[in-house]
């Protein structure tokens, strides 16, 4: 009986998929099973429908509800200085590589809300390499893309990523990058002088430019494995020789169909070289 | 995937984790036949010794899951602190890094519930002692796909709200002492 439900309850799951698909051209149907269930569960609970193919319908029928679905499909859960050590590693062992370049660009693929984009233009600041470098920030979620370029946040969470800072190595107080008002913090939109923002997906969308860093974090852990052989695969591509590659400190390429591509440059904090042609 | 397990173990533990743990985990056998999940709540900016401690103390290999991890029988898995551990069917771990859940990360009930829709009927999920309500739900869904739920008798514990949570949730669940959970998993591997 049970047993049965849950089959029942993974064929809507898919279903729904398909519709965001076909109907949004949102594609999550390579996404890691287990976290998407439970997000569609939470999501089926909140917004009060009965079961999945209830609000597969109304989804479809409703284009203003591709917010709310997006909501839970993607996830947005980030700090500024995440951390902590990551950063340091790229301060002290990336940056020094990315010096001898005369023009940088830098990709945050999946950046959701900017916590890690304004921490690597604080760090590039910092090391003075801001002025040569473009930022490229790409998400697939627009709301999510909007916070990012209004670069507010809730001035809860400003001692947090200040910690953060400090434990990277930052240089300056976080504080020179933002002003406060309305229990919110707005970082300077000088540090937006150099990034692109730009709706982009991992899973459909294909390479924009040659960069000399990309860094993923925690994105590619929602994808299947085959997904995440694709979005590596567009790392590959767009990475030349010598060029780094970040992930989240739990992510790894040893079971990735790229891995000899790359190899370990900082092995503790998952920060990788592209190597070979 | 080609050696799937027969089926799995996953625990649950929060205060007095470590104690607990050792008791269950370091007399198992080698070539254990099952893999074993274990989720213990940490603080989550420090880097989690769980994995090397149990690797020196049971004969089995002791790991931190990263994300995509293949599962294999006879492995223990630790859930690295700040991420939740899902099982992706019974092939894989996923990582994720969505809200606590209980002001936890890992959350016990994430996993549970994960592993129960992987593995049904041939989960063994135990909660042990822990100081708040995490497991529980977890643990009634464990029971719901048909999974065998066991709980660390709750006055031998060494913190007792956990396993007293997981009962009131749960009241299919077997309780027992620790010594009594360890002959369970050496007698499963008969």
């Amino acid at each position: 009986m049970t047993e049965t439900f849950e089959k029942v309850e993974d064929i809507e799951i898919r279903l729904l998929l398909e519709a965001l698909y076909h109907r949004y051209h949102y594609d999550f149907r390579s996404y890691a099973m287990s976290s998407l269930r439970r997000r569609l569960r939470q999501a089926r609970e909140q917004l009060g429908f009965a079961t999945i193919s209830a609000m597969q319908e109304r989804v479809l029928h409703h284009p203003d509800m591709l917010a709310d679905m997006l909501r839970y499909l993607t996830v947005q859960v980030s700090e500024m200085f995440r951390d902590p050590t990551y950063f340091a590693a790229m301060r002290e062992k990336v940056i020094p590589h990315l010096r001898t370049y005369p023009s940088l660009k830098v990709w945050i693929a999946g950046c959701s809300s900017g916590e890690e984009l304004y921490s690597f233009v604080i760090l590039f600041r910092e090391e003075g390499l801001e002025e040569r470098t473009i930022f490229y920030a790409t998400d697939i979620n627009p709301n999510a893309l909007a916070h990012a370029e209004a670069g507010i946040y809730d001035i809860e969470r400003i001692k947090l990523f200040t910690e953060n800072h400090r434990e990277s190595g930052g240089k300056g107080s976080l504080s020179d990058y933002y002003s406060t008002g309305y229990r919110r913090c707005i970082f300077d939109k000088s540090l937006r002088r150099n990034v692109v923002f730009s709706d982009h997906s991992l899973v459909t969308d294909q390479v924009f430019g040659e960069m000399q860093l990309v860094s993923c974090r925690n994105v590619m852990i929602y994808f299947d494995r085959e997904l995440q052989d694709r979005a590596v695969g567009l790392f590959r591509d767009a990475l030349p020789r010598h060029g780094f590659l970040g992930l989240g400190s739990k992510e790894t390429l040893r079971f990735s169909a790229h891995a000899e591509n790359f190899r370990e440059f900082v092995r503790e904090e998952k920060i990788y070289q592209r190597i070979g042609s | 995937m080609s050696d799937q397990a027969k089926g799995a173990v996953i625990i649950g533990a929060s205060a007095g984790a470590l104690e607990a743990l050792t008791v269950i985990l370091a007399s198992l056998p080698p070539r254990y036949p099952f893999p074993i999940f274990v989720i213990v709540h940490l603080p989550p900016k420090k880097r989690s010794v769980l994995a090397e401690i149990f690797g020196r103390k049971c004969q089995l290999r002791s790991i931190e899951a990263e994300d995509k991890e293949p599962v294999e029988a006879g492995v223990i898995y630790f859930a690295p602190p700040d991420y939740h551990l899902l099982l992706e069917g019974r092939g894989q771990i996923s990582l994720s890094n969505e809200e606590e859940v209980l002001f936890s990360r890992p959350s016990i009930d994430v996993a549970f519930e994960s592993a129960a829709d992987a593995w049904g009927d041939k989960l063994t999920a135990i909660v042990l002692t822990g100081a708040n309500n995490d497991g529980a739900h977890g643990l009634a869904a464990v029971v719901r796909a048909g999974g065998k739920a066991i709980v660390q008798e709750p006055s031998g514990a060494y913190a007792q709200a956990m396993p007293q949570a997981a009962i009131r949730a749960c009241p299919q669940a077997q309780i027992m002492t620790l010594s009594d959970i360890s002959s369970f998993l050496q007698n499963k591997s008969q």
